[in-house]
């Protein structure tokens, strides 16, 4: 057994009621340390044959809760998510802070695999070993933050019961999904904790497709052995002196960016990116911080950065709302996406966004969409149920979003996400509307445009990534540089928190790793071999696709055509990305990669890679 | 005070463009290279109190007993307000390194400011003094 894994992974099979340890190679886990690298390779080891015809909203689909080696050392617990993604058709590693990822491995689990669909609503309570599927008849329907309440409340009486020995039970660590996972809403999260939330990908609509609510865990045992304690130790007093001597980062977190991405950068969505830049003063960093921050450093298990804050409106119409921070995107995504410029509305929509169990990102984008189609004349009230989605009207934005949850009328329509939703919308009134649907391959994109080319967001970090419109999973050129998405997947896969690791050296987390497994990966070593494998797995699941969608490389590994349009106003004005520049650096990334012309995994890289199994699955796209 | 209980401090930003240095029409005020603070010289200030107009903020103050202004220089780079809450382990007041947020925000008035933060500390009870 190697060490940094505690050794099983727990299956659940929701249809039979029943669960079981499975163990894997240890060769498997050297090659695919966890999280979102494994996920790519059990996914595609079980599923690959008949992807093309599985509904990610089946019972059949395998959804998995992956925490990685370094998860619970590393300062910042997460946890990846997993499954066939119901927006891009592909897999998605959407990870989520939280203490479920350290309290899964105290337990005595690396991870969870969740298959099947259970008959009516259940949720699974995880003691150590003692794993029991349970009715969640009273909590199916609440929204998040009543789901957590009573799911602590729930979870500690039946906890002091069964150990009435232990002593006071403290809350113990959650994934669960609220209205719009059970609805089946493409732009479903699944929540952690509280208001946490793992966004790309879909995963509650997942959840929700297998009548999942909620999972808790709690475990008593310690973290699994490590080679060396000592120099972990140290490694991890190194990241908080690094994170303590980064004083805007613990104060502000990334909710600075509200402002300064788009005064100062210009790369931040204004009414669905028709513009991206504002200079409204009332939508700054310090007007979150005086008037609505009532705790300015709040954290999850072992994290020295606290970028997480609670927000809290105490006067006024929104009275009462109450999240984290919000943090960048969703401060972008539901505040100057949708015309909205007080930190007041922004805290009440991240509010009504959390309590129903959507995606900031995706409901936003999706939001701004109708928006737009509606300013333009293409959507009318009558197709809005009655609602006039005009820049600015929170009402309006708050109503759209319940339909969405709930997927009521013409939320039914925007709940299928933004590029499914442009597709009918197109068919049905027959315009070009996907002009309109800022997204890439069915995930809408990150808050940080590629126009002004002042942000960290590349020219082909949407067009190429494998997961499409994540803004955390960017790529750039050359595939094993600094900007590459191999990276990206070893923090997804060794699941560490990528804030916890700015300033720090280049080979940090992989000594980090070393010093948890006994084991001698080089920085080098996972561009060529581990990273590259996820890569060309994540990217051949992504094109066989289906059922309902099929991505076609030429056509949409390019980034949404408003990016290709000048930007009208601020310091950046004029400037756009470039269509020649970005389709030259596109088939670079091919050949990079290891893909033929037409963007598919060559047979040779694959064979090299040890991969054989995916080009089989591959050869029908080949032609 | 304008919210009994509730005393805010009220001091310079540093704004990045320094809308007071370029409103002062005798050139008394500069910018520090070392702190880039505001720099006031006392030898040519009229005491117009042209930079109080040009502030966001309105932040520089006349002097009680001088005709000149006053506006914080950050004591050199070592902030003595600073040292006395670390010393007193507040560890309310910090220094910061200038990054890419923008500090012109800070600069408000301090109605703006009181109102802000005592809405936040007293909810709906604040609103009756402003």
């Amino acid at each position: 057994m190697t060490l940094g894994y505690a050794g099983k992974f727990l299956e659940i099979d929701l249809s039979r009621d029943t669960h079981k340890d499975v163990r894997f190679k240890d060769e498997l886990l050297k090659d695919y340390i966890g999280g979102r690298a494994l996920a790519a390779k059990i996914l595609s080891d079980r599923l690959i044959s008949r992807w093309e015809k599985l509904d990610p909203l089946s019972p059949e689909n395998i959804l998995l809760f992956l925490p990685g080696p370094l998860t619970g050392f590393f300062p910042g617990g997460r946890i990846c998510v997993s499954g066939k993604s119901p927006q891009s058709n592909g897999v998605v590693g959407s990870t989520v802070g939280g203490e479920f990822g350290v309290e899964l491995r105290c337990a005595g689990y690396d991870g969870v695999i969740v298959t099947g669909q259970a008959e009516k609503p259940v949720y699974v309570l995880i003691k150590d070993s003692d794993v029991d599927i349970r009715d969640a008849g009273n909590i199916w329907g609440k929204d998040c933050k009543e789901t957590n309440t009573l799911l602590n409340r729930e979870c500690r009486r039946l906890l002091a019961q069964r150990y009435p020995r232990y002593g006071e039970w403290k809350e113990p660590a959650k994934v669960y999904i609220g209205p719009a996972g059970e609805n089946k809403a493409r732009t479903a999260v699944v929540t952690a904790k509280w208001t946490h939330a793992a966004g790309y990908g879909g995963y509650g609509a997942v959840m929700g497709s297998k009548k999942l609510k909620a999972i808790a865990v709690k475990g008593t045992g310690p973290l699994p052995e490590v080679a060396d304690l000592r120099k972990i130790r140290r490694m991890i007093n190194a990241v908080d002196r690094n994170a303590y001597d980064n004083p805007l980062w613990r104060r502000w977190g990334t909710g600075g960016g509200g402002y300064s991405f788009a005064a100062k950068t210009s790369s931040e969505p204004v009414r669905n990116w028709q513009e991206e830049w504002h200079d409204e003063k009332s939508y700054g960093v310090d007007q979150f911080e005086s008037r609505i921050w009532v705790k300015q450093a709040w954290s999850d298990f072992g994290c020295p950065t606290n970028c997480l804050k609670i927000a809290h409106v105490k006067t006024g119409k929104f009275k009462g709302a109450i999240t984290d921070n919000p943090d960048y995107e969703l401060q972008a995504y539901l505040g100057p996406n949708l015309g909205l410029f007080t930190p007041e509305e922004d805290v009440f929509m991240a509010s009504l966004i959390d309590d129903l169990g959507l995606c900031g990102i995706q409901t936003g984008n999706v939001m701004g969409f109708a928006a737009e189609l509606f300013q333009r004349g293409i959507l009318t009230k009558e197709d809005l149920d009655g609602i006039e989605p005009k820049w600015g009207d929170v009402d309006a934005f708050a109503s759209l979003a319940r339909k969405i949850a709930f997927r009521e009328g013409v939320g039914d329509l925007l709940a299928e996400g933004t590029y499914r939703a442009a597709l009918k919308i197109a068919e049905t009134k027959g315009k070009d509307v996907l002009q309109y649907a800022i997204q890439s391959k069915g995930i809408g994109i990150g808050a940080h445009g590629i126009r002004s080319g002042r942000d960290f967001s590349t020219e082909i970090g949407y067009a190429c990534s494998v997961q499409c419109g994540d803004h955390t999973s960017m790529t750039d050129l050359p595939i094993d540089g600094p900007g590459s998405e191999v990276w990206e997947v070893f923090n997804d896969s060794a699941v560490v928190c990528n804030f916890n690791g700015f300033g720090l050296p280049r080979n940090f987390k992989f000594d980090f790793y070393n010093a948890v497994t006994g084991l001698e990966l080089a920085r080098e070593e996972w561009a060529r071999g581990g990273g590259l494998k996820t890569l060309q797995i994540q990217r051949a699941l992504l094109l066989l696709g289906g059922p309902d969608l099929k991505w076609n490389p030429r056509v949409h590994d390019d980034n949404p055509s408003r990016f290709y349009e000048p930007l009208p106003s601020g310091p950046c004005k004029g400037k756009a990305a470039d269509h020649a520049a970005v389709k030259k650096s596109v088939r670079k990334y091919y050949e990079e990669a290891g893909w033929d012309e037409n963007g598919v995994p060559n047979p040779e890289t694959l064979n090299r890679l040890e991969l054989g199994n995916v080009d089989a699955a591959l050869r029908k796209l080949r032609k | 005070m304008l919210v009994p209980g509730a005393d805010f401090p009220h001091l310079c930003a540093q704004c990045e463009d320094y809308p007071c240095v370029k409103a002062c029409p005798v050139k008394a005020l500069s910018v520090s290279k070392k702190t880039s603070a505001v720099l006031v010289n006392a030898e040519k200030c009229t005491g117009c109190g042209k930079c109080i107009e040009a502030c966001p903020g309105r932040i520089p103050h006349m002097h009680p007993a001088q005709n000149r202004i006053v506006i914080c220089d950050l004591c050199n780079g070592n902030p003595q307000c600073v040292k006395v809450c670390q010393e007193g382990e507040w560890n309310v007041l910090k220094t910061v390194t200038r990054r890419e947020h923008p500090y012109e925000l800070y600069a408000r008035t301090p109605e703006e400011q009181t109102r802000n933060l005592a809405t936040k500390l007293y909810g709906e009870k604040a609103e009756e003094f402003i």
